[in-house]
This record gives C-alpha cells, structure tokens and sequence, in this order.
C-alpha cells in the first residue's frame, strides 16, 4: 500500500465504532491531529487477533494531538503533546466527511 | 481422575504461587501444552529470557548515551542495534523507539490499552505501569501523575505523553543531570533510574544516589 499521508499532514482519527480488537483507544477517536512521523507498514492486528495472517499490511503512523485540545480543562501548557501511533484505515483526512 | 493421576501443574514453569489468576494461569498453560501449541521447555526459556531483562540495561544505554554522542545517535536512530552493543538481544518482532528529553520537552509513556513495555529491554513493566489507574490518567493528567512520582518538570518545560497502542516499544533518554560531570559511565549507570526511563520522573541526581 502507498501511504495516504505524509508528515505535517492534518489528520482525524476515524470515530467508527468496530467489535473486536482494534489498537484505536475510545479517547482518541474523533480527534484532529497532525501526521508526525510514517513508521512503515506493519501486518494489521485487527486481522492476526483473531488467528488471520494480517495482510495487506497497514501504513502505521505517529499521530501529535495537542493535550489542550483533547481535554476539557487540561492542567499543562499549551504546547503539552500527545503523541500515539495509529494505523492508516484508522485516519481521514481533517475536513472530509465521517 | 485415576488415583495414579499426578498433578502435573506442579511441575509447570509458571510457578506455584496460589493466588486466582495463578490458577487461571497454570490451567491455560496445561491445555496449550497438552495441545502442543507449546512446549514447557519453551515456556521456561520465555520465563528465563524475560527474567534476564532488566532496568539496568536501560541504565547502562543512558549512561553510555551521555558520554558518547556516536552512541547517542546510534540510540536515537536504532534502539535495537545499541542494545545490542551492550551485549541485549532485543530482536523480535516488535520495535524499540528511544525519545530524547530536553530543556524544553519532557516525554512519558504509557500504553492506555493494555501495557506494551520494552520488556525485550527492560524486562518486565512494574505493577503500577499496568494499573487502570496509571494507563488512564497518563494521558489526560501527565502532570499529576509525575508529582505522584515527585518530579514537577521546571517551568516552560513541554510534556509530551506517548502512548504505545501499535508495533512500537518506547524508552526515554533522560537528561543528563547536572553536578555529574566527573563520573564515569558505570557511576552514570547507578542514577538513571527504571521510573526515569518510563518518563514519570528523572535521573537521581549524584548527592542523592549516594
């Protein structure tokens, strides 16, 4: 698979709701962030939880997301990041629809 | 049960310990090798392997990092291949990302989904790493939770939380602290500290590791 995205793109984490093993925490679904770094492509843990092979494999990113942004009343300073990796089927592009 | 019958979960190498979970444990190994997924012998050396991990390999990693910068480049880049310059093994099919503090961020980790630890490194994560507790508050207070560990980090100082939800390991290179600059690499090994390499507070500093 070609990656969609690049660093320095914006990004938003998919808000679907999926049964089973995902590696997409509930907090960060929904959330704006920015592409910080592609780590390559890695076999799909959504597929080998449950005994499958895991291809094709998922470009895999590192997501930055700013803390003042995720949390109502957020103890920190603005530039506090958040910082979590995130498979490809699992982002959009920021503005597209849901 | 015949009266023949031997306990053969005595002789597991997961242990004796008589707690729920360690039953739990003991009867879930006993199918898997009964249905040869794996064998004991291969449980043992897992155990064994896990056990020869530890903090201090970490510790020796910073240590060298400050005196070397080659080593420090090498650690940033590949945290595999300098583990493996100091004699660690990490190969496997997980990867090891080493983030660096600095005057102006301060990283911590956490695995808010379950508790992904660079144990191929560091051996196993402590009680508290794996704690509902630890995973769910890191995220949202990182603050809060380093001033429960005692480490506020200095004003103007960024937090920057990572949460290891996929295929990466992480591992903090702490800074190195000041007062420290005649030590020698073994003396700098005896102050980076297993909580300092999660991130949730930093280095002793030399009057204190005394």
């Amino acid at each position: 698979m070609t990656p969609r995205y690049a660093p320095g793109d914006a990004v938003r984490v998919r808000g679907k709701d999926k049964y089973g093993h995902v590696r997409t925490p509930d907090y960060i679904k929904g959330k704006s962030g920015t592409v910080a770094a592609l780590f390559g492509e890695y076999r799909n843990p959504e597929e080998l939880a449950y005994g499958g092979d895991g291809f094709p494999k998922r470009p895999l990113y590192k997501v930055s997301f700013s803390q003042a942004e995720l949390w109502n009343d957020y103890e920190g300073s603005a530039s506090d990041a958040l910082y979590i990796d995130i498979y490809e089927h699992w982002l959009q592009d920021e503005g597209e629809d849901a | 049960m015949s009266g023949g019958h031997h306990h053969p979960h005595e002789n597991l190498p997961s242990g004796s310990e008589d707690s729920y979970y360690a039953h739990r444990i003991r009867a879930m190994e006993e199918l898997l090798i009964e249905k040869d997924v794996f064998t004991s012998e291969e449980v043992r050396r897992q155990i064994s392997y896990t056990e020869s991990r530890s903090p201090e390999n970490g510790a020796r990693m910073v240590a060298r990092a400050w005196v070397d910068p080659k080593y420090k480049s090498l650690l940033l880049s590949d945290t595999k291949a300098a583990a493996l310059e100091i004699g660690v093994d990490a190969s496997g099919p997980v990867e090891f990302i080493t983030v660096e503090n600095t005057p102006e961020v301060h990283n911590i980790i956490v695995c808010t989904l379950c508790s992904c630890y660079p144990r191929a490194i560091l051996g196993r994560p402590p009680d508290w790493y794996k704690s509902a507790d630890y995973r769910s508050r890191t995220v949202r207070e990182p603050r809060a939770v380093m001033r429960e560990f005692g480490y506020e980090p200095p004003e103007g100082v960024s937090v920057a939380v990572h949460d290891s939800s996929a295929d990466m390991r992480y591992m903090v290179l702490p800074l190195r602290p000041s007062g420290t600059s005649g030590m020698s690499e073994a003396e700098l090994a005896t102050l980076v500290t297993r909580d300092s390499l999660v991130g949730v507070s930093v280095p002793l500093s030399p009057a204190r590791a005394g």
